[in-house]
């Protein structure tokens, strides 16, 4: 006797502990298989382009903090740095060391949360508890340095917004010092672990070609064997003055891509350590004119933040206000090409593939 | 800390300018092999710009793609740009990068009309799929031959293209 099978159309609707957001995944099912996906966003658009239109220069850099949120001053980094291309400012070398302090610092708030939700898509609940535990101690080192845990708007246009308070280079410093134990333990729960490996390793290879024609940049790009991280590649704000390296991955498949995450917290936390040894006295802030008129022109500068290229596309029409803005966001290309990338997989594989995208859904919808 | 002691780091680092040889070579290439289609081009703050006719455009970026000189594997964002006082009114601005050779470019290309269309480049780069649907959101740019032009942030029923300079903030 054969069994009649049919097509089910299953909604993973926006509201949703697996989606990262407001995601919504129209998923088509055969028994178990996932036969097609679409995603559905627009859930978060909040126009933030438009509004930047509206507002003028400086006015634009709290704005961006809402895209990424989980990693804010990286966004506001790549939009002072377009800023200040477009507008010929000097940025001192203190300023430039402290970006990058707390730049990297944001990429590993990012990562820890990455890690631990991913556990908790797959299963390692645990997982969840124990990374948000060590994302509080650098929430708490930004909160020593510009007073907001998550939405910061602490880089600014010509340098940064306050030098380090007292006391900040003591506590980075015990941070740095604790985090490789904290590490290892991740290690032994997660990367180490039998049932781990078997629902992430080999699931959705993607070779490096195809990773690049479907625009992943980050991460993921780097779990596919494609050596492209922009700090290397296309240095900005003094990255080429610290000495660290790129991991790369080999298969291209969600484990790979979560393993990436993993070795650049290693990576930035020796980055870290290089600017606190190394950080240059000086202001902290360039000059800029108090009503900010940028030249005619357009820029368009992209940065490596924590989730893939971030690229800000700005025209300025030489008024006090941005002619346009367009912001190239990592997770919008990221989230793309999820059908091909989830088609003919299990539905608990569809889990784990979307987990390692590492998707913000503020970002992706602006 | 004198003004002469302080160390400054300009903006545009190595990193993040052009290379003046690379843009020029990468001009004259193109400029050699499509003679008509470059209506202008722009050096500033070290970006190279071209702009390109409409019909010219899927032939280019093919090009752009696939010869060994070019190798523009990354394409990195497509925008549209409204500028109602113009005529035509709308830009389409895309942004190429090229990993391994380290050079990258913006090409534009000016529409307009009552409904403005152009070329898709989806079959050159999958990654413009989606940028293409938010250019179609936003701006109500058409691209032809595009496999699923639907809107993407707006629902699907909208009325009104909200990027549009006539467009109000606060919608309607």
């Amino acid at each position: 006797m054969v069994l009649k099978t049919e097509e089910v159309l299953l909604n993973m609707g926006p509201q949703h502990p697996s989606t990262h957001g407001v995601l919504r995944l129209i998923l088509s099912i055969d028994q178990e298989n996932v036969r097609s996906a679409d995603a559905d966003i627009g859930y978060l658009h909040r126009g933030i382009e438009k509004l930047a239109e509206t507002m003028t220069y400086p006015q634009l850099v709290p704005l961006t903090d809402r895209l990424d949120y989980i990693a804010s001053v990286l966004n506001n980094h790549g939009a002072c740095l377009a800023m200040e291309k477009l507008g010929q400012i000097e940025v001192p070398l203190r300023a430039s060391y402290l970006r990058v302090l707390s730049s990297e610092l944001g990429r590993i708030a990012n990562h820890l949360l990455y890690i631990a939700c991913f556990g908790m898509d797959v299963g390692a609940v645990t997982m969840l508890i124990y990374g948000l535990r060590e994302r509080e101690l650098v929430l708490d080192l930004f909160e020593m340095l510009c007073g907001a845990r998550l939405t910061h708007n602490y880089i600014c246009l010509g340098g940064v917004r306050h030098d380090i308070p007292d006391g900040f280079i003591g506590k980075c410093r015990a941070f740095l010092d604790f985090m490789p134990s904290m590490l290892k333990e991740y290690r032994e729960l997660l990367v180490g672990n039998r049932i781990f490996r078997q629902r992430t390793r080999d699931i959705c290879r993607i070779s490096p070609e195809t990773a690049l024609d479907i625009g992943l940049t980050g991460p993921s790009l780097r779990a596919s064997g494609v050596n492209w991280d922009l700090r290397k590649a296309e240095p900005y704000s003094a990255y080429d003055h610290f000495d660290f390296e790129v991991p790369l991955g080999k298969r291209g498949d969600v484990f790979d891509r979560f393993h990436m995450r993993f070795l650049e917290v290693e990576q930035s936390l020796k980055i870290i350590r290089q600017v606190i040894d190394k950080l240059p006295e000086g202001p902290v802030r360039g000059k800029v004119s108090k009503v900010f008129k940028p030249p005619v022109g357009e820029v368009y500068v992209q940065i490596e933040a924590a989730k893939g290229a971030l690229g800000y596309y700005l025209i300025s029409d030489g008024s006090a206000k941005p002619y346009r803005v367009k912001i190239r966001v990592p997770s919008f290309s990221n989230l793309s090409h999820i059908n091909m990338m989830m088609k003919g997989w299990l539905i608990a594989d569809a889990i784990a593939i979307l987990a390692c995208l590492d998707l913000v859904l503020g970002e992706s919808d602006k | 800390m004198t003004e002469t002691e302080t160390e400054f780091l300009t903006t545009t680092p190595p990193g993040l300018t052009g290379d003046e040889e690379k843009n020029e070579k990468l001009l004259k290439t193109i400029e050699l092999k499509f003679p008509n289609a470059v209506e202008e081009s722009q050096v500033n703050l070290g970006e190279l710009t071209i702009v390109v006719k409409s019909e010219h455009l899927l032939e280019l970026m093919r090009f752009l793609r696939n010869d060994s000189a070019m190798d523009f594997k990354y394409l990195a964002d497509i925008s549209g740009v409204d500028w109602p006082d113009r005529t035509p009114r709308f830009d389409v601005v895309y942004h190429l990068f090229s990993i391994t050779l380290r050079h990258r470019l913006r090409v534009k290309c000016r529409i307009g009309g009552d409904e403005p269309a152009i070329d898709s480049i989806v079959s050159v780069w999958k990654s413009a799929n989606w940028h293409e649907r938010e250019a179609f959101d936003m701006f109500g740019i058409t691209f032809k031959g595009h496999p699923d032009l639907r809107r993407i942030y707006m629902p699907q029923d909208w009325d009104g293209y909200p990027l549009r300079k006539d467009y109000p903030l606060r919608g309607r």
